[in-house]
């Protein structure tokens, strides 16, 4: 039999640490398994809710964007432009809300039984991943009832869902270690999720802002920092086809930025992790 | 010999005490105000006089074996969950190096990561997920673990509906079937009734026949007994001694405050509750407390009660047991009159009994005595929460005058006829 050596020590690195989660990867199954199972208990409509909610602010951006009469680009209706960004959109809010959230509320596993607390903010995203693409039903019939066939770019459609996962974990992972210890963060992230809908391109198009000549240069390149831009935009021009201007340089913006949350996330996540059940 | 299966080498872990009132984690706030302060003043200190240094564990070394049972004893505070937090990598040390051969498992509490949503089944797969089991692996001990539960009928049940001691059961048939190569376990069989006590006991000692280790804490001393071939005595985060878990639960029985041979239980009974045992002493020949008794006098074991409903049927039991040989015997109220007490109806009020110890058949060493109320067949009615502790001096035994060993749970002086009688 073969046996595996455990050091313990103070401020030494897990060595085992990714072998651990290896060893520990039914756990990603079991916690999101947890959760879905859990979530709609005593509820009415159950499973239905996870169509409900990305329906009424796909229909609320919709209504939004008519009523600024935001330009439109040729040949696409208003509900698959916004439909195509409010999906996204709510994975990313969802995800990193509820990982941000997830030490806090399993603060009683975290203080009886080791595991690679890395797992429970993952598993998070794991089940607004699996409403994701429950919802994304919903973009099909939309695309069904005006009779829209995507070109072949679609087959990118995995790469910008993957760089919505590492946006909603990188950061997830960064405020949940730090909500650990600084309770700030329950009352920050709703706020910042509240603000990412006016400064995500949901009801109006990144062209829309690029192509502007009121909108200074700096606010455009603050505006490209967005991490959901770049996903938002991927996401449209994988979907809509041609009628979409992919601005690559501020894609490249948006991009970085998610790659610095996600290695901020794992950084800060690693170096705090072995505090956490002292603290919480 | 082989090579240890746990080393730790000088572990000590220090908290943070805060002496203001309030919550644990700090907030932004507080964490600025002091940085700034700190600009200012160069004694920074200041923000930090109301926190404390406590220093939980202090310098702890010790060495295990593979396939040793191992207890931990010590009054609260003494470090024991610390310790076993530390093994089971949910703490860091402060200072100091642990070595760890093989997987370890560990209940700490009962049924942690249970969801009370979820149904006994949907929890078997969660908690051994937790605990580090692979799905195929739950899935192939699923029935076993089931099987050792007893809650077969329960399955599909959310545990929230679960009785108590069904909880705990499912939580440590789950962990004992993890095959771990060290198990550790708190104090956590507390809860089950006493059948399902001895089935966990002895799943400890068959994890251990195969080779594994069990660490084990709890402050009932005959458990430890039963269970441990070898204790470490901590106190005040230190270890004290290590050895013999005999001598061990002798040194902690008399150690720092003096054993007074007395429990109370003062507390507001549940309102449901018919009876509640208040109080369990052992008194020396003069009928005072005493915790420790010679075989040369006489002592008994007094137990009062509170009868808070009227009723029929109520019996009281007290377990004796000798804290190396294991359970000597049970004596129930109504053995003295069986007719009588059978039938007997109770009016609320407190009673007092006392029973003689035999003293002329028990062997000297460490007793606990456990005292529990139940309607026969029919309902646990109260089970005293403490274990009382003695002593028995053997002063007057042949085996006493010949200072020789001898081995066996009781000590009975048998009267030697000779029969018979050949010359060769």
């Amino acid at each position: 039999m073969r046996i595996n050596r455990i050091i313990i020590e103070p401020g030494k690195e897990n060595s085992n640490y990714w072998k651990d989660i290896l060893n520990y990867r039914s756990l990603f199954y079991f916690l999101a398994w947890r959760d879905i199972l859990v979530r709609y208990k005593q509820t009415a409509i159950g499973l239905l809710w996870s169509v409900l909610r990305p329906v009424i602010t796909m229909l609320a951006m919709c209504f939004i964007g008519w009523l600024f009469d935001s330009p439109l680009p040729s040949g696409i209706p208003r509900l698959l432009l916004v439909g195509a960004a409010t999906l996204p959109w709510q994975f990313f809010a969802s995800s990193f809300s509820e990982a941000s959230n997830s030490l806090v509320t399993n603060a009683n596993l975290l203080s009886k039984i080791y595991f690679p607390r890395l797992i429970v903010p993952v598993s998070t995203v794991i089940v607004c991943l699996i409403d994701f693409l429950i919802s994304f039903l919903i973009l099909a019939v939309i695309m069904l009832y005006y009779g829209f066939v995507p070109d072949h770019k679609i087959v990118f459609l995995p790469l910008f869902l993957l760089l919505a996962i590492i946006t909603s974990t990188g950061a997830g992972l960064y405020i949940a270690a730090l909500n650990v210890k600084y309770r700030d963060f329950k009352y920050i992230v709703p706020f910042l999720v509240q603000f990412g809908v006016y400064v995500s391109p949901i009801a109006f198009n990144s062209a829309d802002i690029y192509n502007s000549e009121r909108i200074l240069p700096i606010l455009k390149f603050l505006y490209a920092m967005n991490p959901l831009v770049g996903v938002i935009d991927g996401f449209r021009w994988c979907i809509l086809g041609d009628a979409i201007q992919f601005n690559v340089p501020a894609f490249l913006i948006s991009v970085s930025i998610s790659l610095f949350f996600l290695i901020l996330g794992i950084w800060y996540f690693r170096k705090t992790e072995k505090s956490f059940a002292d603290i919480i | 010999m082989s090579e240890p299966l746990i080393k730790v080498e000088s572990v000590s872990k220090s908290f943070l005490l805060k002496h203001q009132q309030g919550t644990p984690y700090s907030t932004i706030r507080e964490t600025f105000t002091a940085q700034v302060k700190g600009l200012f003043r160069r004694s920074a200190k200041n923000n930090f006089q109301d926190t404390e240094e406590f220093w939980a564990l202090r310098d702890v070394s010790f060495d295990i074996y593979q396939g040793e049972r191992i207890g931990i004893i010590g009054r609260n505070g003494a470090g024991k969950s610390t310790l076993l937090k530390i093994l089971s990598r949910i703490i860091t040390p402060t200072k100091g190096r642990i070595t760890i051969e093989g997987r370890v498992a560990s209940l700490l509490e009962v049924g942690t990561g249970f969801h009370p949503e979820l149904t006994g089944r949907e929890n078997i797969f969660l908690n051994g997920a937790i605990l580090g089991m692979q799905k195929d692996e739950i899935t192939r001990k699923f029935d076993e673990i089931v099987d050792f539960a007893e809650v077969e009928r329960f399955l599909d049940t959310p545990v929230k509906r679960y009785s108590s001691g069904m909880y705990v059961r499912l939580a440590f048939a789950v962990a004992a079937h993890l095959e771990p190569e060290i198990l550790i376990v708190d104090e956590v069989l507390a809860v089950g009734d006493s059948i399902f006590q001895k089935k966990c006991l002895g799943k400890m000692e068959d994890v251990s026949k195969a080779g594994r280790t069990v660490l084990f804490v709890s402050h009932n001393m005959a458990t430890i007994a039963a269970l441990c071939n070898k204790t470490i005595l901590l106190d005040k985060g230190q270890v004290l001694a290590v050895g013999e878990t005999e001598k061990m639960i002798h040194a902690y029985l008399n150690s720092g405050k003096k054993n007074s041979g007395e429990n109370m239980d003062d507390s507001v009974p549940d309102p449901e509750a018919k009876l509640k045992i208040r109080r369990v002493r052992i008194l020396d020949q003069n009928l005072q407390s005493n915790a420790e008794v010679h075989n040369e006098t006489k002592g008994f074991i007094e137990i009062t009660f509170e009868v808070l409903k009227d009723g029929r049927g109520y019996d009281l039991a007290i377990h004796l047991t000798h804290l190396q040989h294991g359970p000597i015997f049970t004596t129930c109220l109504k053995d003295s009159d069986i007719t009588k007490n059978d039938v007997r109806s109770w009016r609320k009020g407190i009673y007092t009994y006392r029973i003689e110890l035999p003293l002329s058949i028990l062997r000297d060493g460490d007793y606990s005595v456990n005292a529990s109320a139940a309607i026969p067949k029919v309902e646990v009615l109260d089970q005293f929460k403490y274990e009382t502790n003695f002593y028995l001096f053997d002063t007057i035994s042949p085996v006493a005058i010949t200072t020789e060993g001898r081995g066996g749970a009781i000590l009975p002086v048998l009267e030697w006829s000779e029969t018979g009688y050949q010359q060769r």
